[in-house]
């Protein structure tokens, strides 16, 4: 015979104060807690949902990212020619030479300006990314000083708005358009004339990377393994993808720090939780000596302790969630540890988010619930009677 | 209420589970507010010292990651109130292992003479300094570094580089130890330029350049006058102090600062929910005790004051269990690696302590005055009654 949950949830009813006190503290421990996780998300998505699933990324040997790689276009003239590059109806491999380079933007919310990067590209490379549009502007014309702004950047850069000018290289560059990247780290990117910015920055000979569109998945690891193992190229090639996927540990102090602040805030939640469950026990001594007397047994007194907590702290977990659910697309940025420039990107609250969120909640409920819901079912029926 | 001492004491123990539950959860809430509280002050908060703030870092203006040409030095050291300025690079590279956090530290060329110019808080021993400088290959190492590798002076060392595609074979000739930052590997920047020629890429650049000047007072006019003097030069400057340009790491982290503030206003709000909940339920459990107390001549205030006494008294010490945990969480963040921040600076100052310390306090005060009022002005009688 099991004890209806409506006892457990009158019970909280009626005890309206204690939790609400309780449950508002569960469900701060758990809004901490899932922001860290909407920050990380967000930025696995925007990761993820970057590069070309056959583009292979053409590095020199060693190099940590593309800006800390030079590329000769001699190299590209050699890498275009093996085989397995996919090419146009024309017969043009589809390869693009890139130069990578990094520029400081300020913000009112950081004066002191953060790393952006700024990407040197051809119509080519541009057509390799078929999920980046135009969606304001237009693009810039070759031989001209002009960027097409990442919509990221657009947002969090009022200096970097379009028609504004920014200055580097050999003069002043014009924003002509900004570009949606989707949910991808070109948002958080700068476009420019490849041959203009390589001649403002003298380094015609110097390129940054080189990316290549694979024929098919199958061909694609064939492709990197041959250009790896060319001496000659002294190059190293991996897939696009698994480059910026590398870039998902840049989140890690702001990840572990979160999640050291949320097991700390769910420790002392789960003490919270434990007063205000052996208070309720105390309270309802007597009507555990009724239940008793009426044939409940021991365990159903600890299931339905134990429940009541649960049901405690599931309330709190949804009103955590809720807390959370604001912060849906609210855009940030993080620094990349890899690329030394900022990854916009925006908070991901998605159902499963709030489904951890809620789990670590019931964990704290259990945790919390299952000393008093013991120490309920061990209550002698006469002892417990006779207590007030 | 001192005159009730005796009695708040008794009281406290009266639930003593309770009071512990109440003390556990306080204490971790403090602890964290402390540990959030020494990293706000680690990163924003500490005053430069002497020596850092006489030192400067001119940088390219258009980000770290484009270089200065050398021939720059002069000119800069020409600057009035200048007294000598070194050339930087950041290295980076590979020791060991990329991705043990273990083997992270600071690597850099300087010019291995003019370390005790404008390093002169490192303390070096004078013959391991001579050793430093006479050999082009040998590196001074930090000695938190150096003690936590167990890395002794005559040791090899192999760096092999990343942003710069040549491998350093170092040797350590020295070991120095400072205040701050005593976590960094110098070597001779010339090494490197060295072997950028070997490798068939001489470079007549260099990263940064670090000034040491006569009095901290000039530091604007200095800045100002190295900017204006490369305003038109093919690369224009950006000259901040040592510690302006630290925190722009910090910024790379994202919104450091907002993050600690909200997460520290989301702790203190969940401790006041706690507290205020077991407290409420401990004045209520004892209404009838006040009945009693009032028919034995205690005032309103004395009541009052007894209740808000206990609350305080818990609160407070486990402000106090919370603050020594915050010390020791410290200590041991501070054996971690420094990365982007100097780890060693984060402590947790006395006034930040104490602050802590009222803040439980304060919360002990305001979570059990509604409810102590409540129950005080209850009348004798009906307070009697009062059943639970």
């Amino acid at each position: 015979m099991t004890i209806p949950l409506s006892y457990n949830l009158r019970n909280l009813v009626a005890r309206k104060t204690t939790t609400i006190m309780t449950a508002l503290g569960i469900a701060l421990t758990v809004a901490v807690l899932l922001s860290v996780v909407a920050l990380v998300d967000g930025l696995r998505t925007s990761l993820a949902g970057s590069g070309h699933p056959l583009n292979v990324l053409v590095m020199r040997r060693g190099a940590p990212s593309e800006l800390g790689s030079i590329v000769t276009p001699t190299q590209f003239q050699m890498i275009k020619s093996h085989s397995g590059i996919a090419r146009m109806p024309t017969g043009e491999p589809i390869a693009s030479m890139e130069l990578v380079s990094i520029i400081i933007l300020e913000s009112p919310e950081i004066p002191s300006g953060i790393n952006i990067n700024l990407r040197g590209i051809s119509p080519m490379g541009f057509a390799m990314r078929d999920y980046v549009k135009i969606v304001e502007g237009r693009m810039f014309r070759p031989g001209h000083r002009e960027v097409v702004v990442g919509k990221s950047v657009a947002k969090r850069y009022p200096m970097a708005r379009l028609g504004k000018k920014l200055s580097f290289g050999k003069g002043e560059w014009e924003v002509v358009g900004v570009a949606d990247g989707g949910r991808s780290a070109s948002n958080s990117e700068l476009f420019a004339d490849i041959n203009q910015l390589a001649s403002d920055q003298n380094r015609e000979v110097a390129l940054s990377s080189i990316v290549l569109r694979a024929t098919d998945a199958s061909n694609m690891q064939a492709l990197i393994n041959r250009l790896t193992a060319d001496q000659g190229l002294n190059v190293d090639a991996k897939t696009e993808r698994s480059y910026y996927d590398s870039q998902t540990s840049s989140a890690a102090p702001v990840q572990y720090l979160g999640t050291f602040v949320a097991i700390i805030m769910a420790i002392g939640s789960c003490f919270a939780a434990m007063n205000t469950m052996y208070a309720a026990v105390a309270r309802r001594s007597a009507e555990i000596g009724t239940l008793r007397v009426l044939g409940f047994s021991r365990g159903g007194i600890l299931t339905s302790f134990l429940l009541e907590s649960l049901l405690l702290s599931l309330i709190g977990g949804v009103v955590g969630c809720l807390l959370v659910l604001p912060l849906n697309n609210v855009s940030t940025g993080v620094g990349s540890f890899v690329t030394f420039s900022e990854i916009s990107f925006e908070f991901s609250v998605t159902a499963q988010t709030m489904l951890v969120g809620i789990a670590f909640a019931m964990l704290l409920g259990a945790a919390g619930g299952l000393f008093p819901a013991a120490a309920a079912a061990r209550k002698q029926i006469l002892t417990a009677l006779k207590e007030i | 209420m001192v005159r009730h001492l005796p009695m708040i004491l008794k009281n406290s123990l009266r639930n003593k589970r309770r009071s512990l539950l109440t003390l556990l959860s306080i204490a971790a809430s403090l602890c964290l507010l402390g540990v959030l509280g020494a990293l706000y002050h680690a990163f924003f908060l500490t005053v430069a010292t002497e020596d850092e703030a006489l030192r400067l870092i001119v940088r390219n203006r258009i980000s770290l990651a484009n270089p200065l040409p050398a021939s720059y030095l002069p000119r800069i050291k020409a600057v009035p109130g200048v007294t000598e300025v070194t050339a930087w690079q950041w290295f980076g590279g590979v020791y060991k292992d990329a991705t043990d956090p273990a083997y992270q530290f600071a690597r850099a060329g300087l010019e291995a003479e003019k370390v005790p110019l404008i390093y002169p808080e490192y303390k070096i021993p004078p013959d391991q300094f001579k050793a430093f400088v006479a050999e082009q290959t040998a590196c001074l190492l930090g000695k938190k570094t150096a003690d936590r590798l167990g890395i002794k002076v005559g040791d090899r060392l192999t760096v092999v580089g990343d942003y710069f595609p040549v491998t350093l074979e170092l040797v350590v000739r020295a070991i120095y130890d400072a205040p701050k930052n005593n976590e960094s590997l110098f070597f001779h920047f010339k090494y490197l330029n060295e072997s950028m020629k070997a490798a068939g890429q001489p470079m007549d650049e260099v990263g940064t350049f670090t000034i040491r000047m006569a009095r901290a007072e000039d530091a604007t006019a200095i800045s100002k006058a190295v900017d204006d003097m490369f305003h038109n030069a093919p690369e224009r400057t950006k000259t901040e102090s040592e510690s302006a340009f630290v925190l722009s790491f910090v910024a790379f982290l994202g919104n450091v600062k907002a993050f600690l503030l909200i997460v520290c206003g989301a702790v203190t709000f969940t401790i006041l929910l706690v507290a205020g909940n077991t407290m409420a339920m401990s004045v209520r459990e004892r209404t009838r005790e006040v009945g009693i107390l009032k028919t034995l001549g205690f005032t309103r205030a004395g009541i009052v004051g007894i209740l808000v006494g206990e609350s305080i008294v818990i609160s407070i010490l486990g402000g106090v269990i919370g603050v020594g945990l915050a010390y020791g969480v410290c200590a041991l963040a501070q054996q971690m690696p420094s990365t982007f921040t100097d780890m060693s600076a984060v402590t947790l100052p006395p006034i930040m302590a104490v602050e802590c310390i009222a803040v439980a306090g304060l919360i002990g005060l305001i979570s059990c005055l509604i409810p102590a009022i409540g129950a005080s002005r209850r009348s004798i009688i009906e307070a009697l009654r009062f059943s639970g």
